[in-house]
């Protein structure tokens, strides 16, 4: 299970980061939204699996780490947070800008600023 | 406190004076800021009758003893001669100043600068540990930046200060290495203990190193072959400046260095060759570059590297006499040379040039300054009966008594009697070119004797230089003995400061010095014709050009590096951490741990396929904005049954409620985002990517894998014991949370309230083109709120309410607990603003959401506030249980109370940022008051 587990884990963090090097911000948002659910279950499993042991007292023998918990619990709230604040970024970069690029401009307009960028400052 | 504190702190405390004082009249201000420099000067004099019978003062403040790190000064007999010189010549300059300065300068802030240097220079020399002589040492190269830069309007002033600057901090550098290399071999960076382990520092292997990177320190202070080059262009510096830093004492301070360390670094083959012939060379060259200069202070500022090649030279021969005869002629050249300097101001300021072609003739208009000038250019020259005849007598006596070059030992001589030539025909040059020669040629100004008290310092140094000359012993010896003393850290071998040894060798090398010099002098044009063949190379331009070389390399690097685009980080910032995470990986011998694993059974399995094939789609898909959307919430459902299969049942709560939040947050904002991704990754930059992520979701699998598969050392038996007796719960989670760690809640409701209101900032006035129709040009819905919905929704409603009550109250013993319940609250409501649109809701939810965040946050701080009132730290909760008829035993905890806190922010901030996004699509859009 534990293999399982971790490949689950793997696949997410490699779906996450190739959306977060794409250049469009929504893009961007989306695989930080999967690159956090990577880093929850992360996280979440540093306190190792278990089964049926929920961390309430007298409902179980064995109980299951409760800090990775409480911490992933908070991660998950602060999480929304910055998907919320990145999205909405996203969205006045795009009212300001015209674009929605990461770069805050269109790849072809970077190729010109490159060439120009030689001869004068920035 | 020890007095000997004082001495470098009163002048550090005098730096605000001028600045305080410069409203009042220029004499008033000068007469202040004179004050606290003659009152540390008169501490210093009081104590020179002890150190006079060798003894020595030091006073140390520990800052962090473990590390060596104290405040730590000490008075000698060579920390005595240059304060001396500092704060004598200080004082002089400071009247001085008084006079040249103009109208327009601001004397306040020159004088700040000035009393600053000198805070620093007094304690380069009074600092009793090598680190703090490090840090005062910078601070006198920045003080002479500011000072050569004063004039900041000239470009000339601003480039030598950066030239100068550049050269001497660079050296500071390797001066620093050199002194924590020192220390590292010595075990201490206390200055006595350095002195008194010589024989330890040159039998280390380090040794070479520590010699080359001290030295290196001192020549570019001292402007020393090949470094010499900044010292001419610092004489864009007001003539005070040139006259106390560039000429007496700041240049100095790579001699002190060379004398201070002489006991320890000195006394190799090593130390010899490089001190010597560096010295020699820079005595040449420096005598030979002045006898060219057209320019009075280029004159003398070559001299001056000339005299300090000399003082160099004698310091790197080896004998103890020598050392005498250097520290000997630092005190005659300073005088001579301030004096000189000081002339030099005067005839610029009362004729307006400084260019020797046409200053001529000037013996008629100011005889008087003429006079000064020429007894002070004489002891430049070394002619007998003026101080600088004294010290260049033992310096011609050293050359000839050494033998660090062996059969060739007897070229130094001859080489040190050619530096005498040279500096006989510049001497000349001086006096001749300016005070003869015929008639002055096109002056600005005519010229005049100057104001009265402009002449004094110059005067009193002209007067030191005679009664050196003439009464050595009687004037200097006790101080010359004592330096001598402390420098060498030992006894001092006999020498003789008579006027008159009889007829000897130095004396006929004299006489060739002076006959040569004259004779040099006497046919300078063809030696003029001479130099002209070569092809004039300005060090200012080569410099800048050096300077310019490197910043436009920068660029181009940073060009590369630095391009404006978020991709190109990311790109760097992961192929980084794949290098970081995979070195310690390969390091690990067996992934698997000896944690026994938990058999798979088919459910998981499926479920791991739908997470990876709505995963895999999600990327596949990812430029169908909508369908990534729908494939996105697939993982984070699988991800909620995760967090229940594996005992998380708070973690999939609250997993599922944040879904539903997340994913109405990404629609609202896909309406206003383009609904789809064009095209424009190359397939070259996409294997790229992928590479990347395959790499680095493998290292995260791994790590994952291999963490999962080794034994748990955990704190959490600590809060499982603790929950119910302590926290009054037996859902551990929420009671870490609230109880346990609830300073860490506190914050993290601090961070959501936050992001909400940054995101209610950003969403304000935001112009965004809002879409009539989808992508393929189908218009929206009229029907934005079908009856079904709202009827449902409205009627769903008190039940949610009484759902989110329930899973607050029980929170505490049962999965549940404010941020959930805040969750449940929030999708609730959300769900009334979707079916009726925010029009409707306007008028019913009279809910301020800002108010909320701020209630929440407060509620939850005051009660770890209330825990003060009972003697308890903050945040520690309190609980007890009652009976109630009816309802029976129940508890009350205060830890319900901050989560209370925690509910209402998180209701807060996800109805703010939510509620906000939708009211963009209508009329009712948030708009910021101006005052912002």
């Amino acid at each position: 299970m534990e293999g399982l587990y971790a490949f689950c884990v793997g696949i997410l963090t490699a779906c996450g980061i190739f959306l977060t090097m794409r250049g469009r911000s929504f893009s961007v948002v989306v695989g930080l939204t999967l690159l956090s659910y990577a880093v929850n279950l992360f996280l979440f499993a540093s306190g190792r699996l278990k089964l049926d042991a929920a961390a309430v007292l007298g409902q179980s023998e064995n109980y299951s780490d409760p800090l990775p918990q409480a911490l992933v619990l908070t991660a998950i709230v602060i999480g929304f947070a910055m998907t919320a604040f990145a999205v909405i970024l996203a969205m006045r970069a795009r009212a300001d800008l015209g674009n929605d690029h990461v770069d805050g401009r269109l790849p072809s307009s970077i190729e010109t600023r490159k060439s120009g960028k030689q001869g004068g400052q920035r | 406190m020890n007095s000997l504190i004082w001495i470098p702190l009163l002048p550090l405390i005098g730096t605000l004076v001028p600045l305080f004082s410069a409203r009042y009249s220029r004499t008033a201000c000068a007469f202040l800021t004179a004050g606290l420099p003659a009152l540390a000067l008169f501490l210093i004099l009081s104590k020179a009758p002890e150190i006079f019978d060798g003894q020595a003062f030091h006073a140390a403040i520990p800052w962090i003893p473990s590390m060596g790190l104290e405040l730590a000064f000490r008075l000698d007999g060579l920390v005595l001669l240059f304060a001396l010189l500092i704060l004598g010549i200080g004082l002089l300059v400071i009247l001085y100043a008084r006079y040249y300065l103009s109208d327009q300068d601001s004397i306040g802030k020159f004088y700040s600068y000035l009393i600053f240097f000198m805070f620093a220079m007094l304690g380069v020399v009074m600092s009793d540990n090598l680190i703090q002589i490090w840090v005062f040492w910078e601070l006198t190269s920045i003080s002479s930046f500011l000072l050569i830069s004063f004039w900041g309007h000239k470009s000339d002033a601003r480039k030598g200060a950066r030239m100068a600057l550049a050269v001497t901090g660079a050296g500071g550098l390797a001066l620093l290495a050199g002194l924590l290399i020192l220390g590292q071999v010595v075990g201490s960076y206390s200055l006595q203990d350095v002195l008194d382990s010589g024989d330890l520092v040159r039998a280390s292997a380090s040794y070479p190193v520590i010699v080359v990177l001290v030295l290196l320190g001192a020549f570019t202070k001292s402007a020393q072959f090949p470094f010499h080059f900044w010292l001419p262009n610092a004489m864009a510096a007001p003539t005070p400046v040139s006259a106390y830093l560039h000429s007496a004492t700041m240049v100095k301070a790579g001699i002190f260095l060379m004398a201070r360390f002489y006991p320890t670094l000195a006394g190799t083959e090593l130390w010899f060759l490089i001190v010597s012939m560096t010295g020699l060379a820079t005595f040449l060259l420096g005598g030979y570059l002045a006898l060219f200069q057209h320019d009075l202070k280029g004159l003398l500022a070559n001299s001056t590297i000339s005299h300090l090649g000399l003082i160099t030279l004698l310091l790197g021969m080896g004998t103890d006499l020598a050392l005498v005869a250097a520290i000997f002629h630092i005190i005659n050249h300073a005088t001579f040379k301030a004096s000189l300097f000081m002339a030099a101001g005067i005839i610029d300021h009362e004729s307006g040039s400084r260019d020797m072609r046409q200053l001529n003739g000037l013996w008629k208009y100011m005889p008087y300054t003429a006079t000064l000038a020429m007894v002070a250019s004489s002891a430049m020259a070394g002619v007998p009966l003026l101080n600088g005849f004294l010290s260049k007598e033992m310096f011609f006596t050293e050359t000839l008594h050494q033998g660090s070059l062996g059969s060739l030992s007897w070229m130094v001589p001859v080489m040190a009697t050619l530096g005498g030539v040279l500096s006989v025909a510049y001497s000349t040059r001086f006096i001749h070119d300016v005070f003869f020669n015929g008639e002055p040629i096109n002056l600005p100004k005519t010229p005049h004797e100057p104001p009265r008290y402009m002449r004094v310092p110059v005067e009193i140094l002209v007067f030191l230089c005679l009664v050196v000359g003439m009464f050595p012993g009687f004037v200097v010896g006790d101080l010359l003995y004592a330096a001598s003393g402390a420098a060498l850290n030992d006894f001092v071998p006999y020498y003789s400061l008579a006027v008159w040894h009889g007829l000897n060798f130095p004396l006929l090398m004299s006489f060739i010095a002076l006959i040569g010099g004259l004779f040099l002098y006497y046919n300078r044009q063809h030696l003029f014709k001479f130099q002209a063949q070569f092809p004039a190379s300005d060090p200012k331009l080569v410099f800048e050009g050096i300077v310019q070389q490197i910043s436009r390399r920068a660029e181009q690097f940073m060009a590369i590096v630095d391009n404006a685009s978020l991709q190109r980080y990311i790109y760097f910032v992961l192929s980084l951490t794949i290098v970081m995470s995979a070195i310690p990986l390969l390091d690990l011998n067996t992934t698997a741990g000896r944690r026994p694993e938990i058999p798979v059974d088919a459910l998981s399995i499926t479920a791991a396929v739908l997470l990876t094939i709505s995963g895999l789609a999600t990327v596949l898909w990812h430029r169908k904005r909508m369908v990534a959307l729908i494939t996105l919430s697939v993982v984070g459902l699988v991800v909620t049954l995760a967090f229940a299969k594996f005992s998380a049942p708070d973690l999939a709560l609250t997993q599922l409620s944040v879904e539903v939040v997340t994913i109405i947050l990404l629609m609202l904002a896909l309406f206003f985002l383009p609904q789809k991704t064009p095209k424009e990754s190359s397939p070259r930059r996409i294997v790229r990517d992928l590479g990347i992520a395959a790499m680095l979701g493998g290292i995260v699998g791994t790590i994952s894998y291999a963490l999962m598969t080794r034994p748990l050392d955990t704190i959490s038996d600590f809060f499982l014991a603790n929950s119910k007796t302590g926290g009054g719960g037996t859902n551990v989670v929420n009671v870490i949370l609230v109880d346990f760690r609830g300073f860490d809640t506190l914050g993290e409701i601090t961070v959501l309230g936050i992001a909400a209101l940054g995101i209610y900032k950003l969403i304000a006035r935001m112009k965004l083109f809002m879409p009539s129709s989808d992508l393929n040009g189908r218009p929206w819905s009229t029907d934005s709120h079908p009856i079904l919905l709202a009827v449902i929704s409205q009627s769903l409603l008190p039940l949610a309410l009484l759902v989110s009550a329930y899973i607050f109250l029980r929170g505490h013993n049962l999965p549940g607990g404010g941020f959930i319940a805040g969750l449940i609250t929030s999708v609730a409501i959300i769900q009334q603003y979707v079916a009726h649109g925010v029009d409707w809701m306007k008028s019913r939810m009279k809910l301020d959401y800002q108010v909320m965040i701020g209630s929440g946050i407060t509620i939850s701080a005051l009660t770890g506030v209330g825990s003060w009132f009972f003697d308890r730290p903050f945040l520690t909760s309190w609980f007890d249980y009652f009976y109630l008829p009816a309802i029976g035993k129940f508890e009350l905890a205060s830890a319900m109370i901050f989560d209370l806190g925690v509910y209402l922010t998180v209701i807060g901030a996800t109805m703010l940022i939510l509620a906000n996004l939708g009211k963009l699509t209508t009329s009712e859009r948030p708009v910021l008051e101006e005052h912002d």
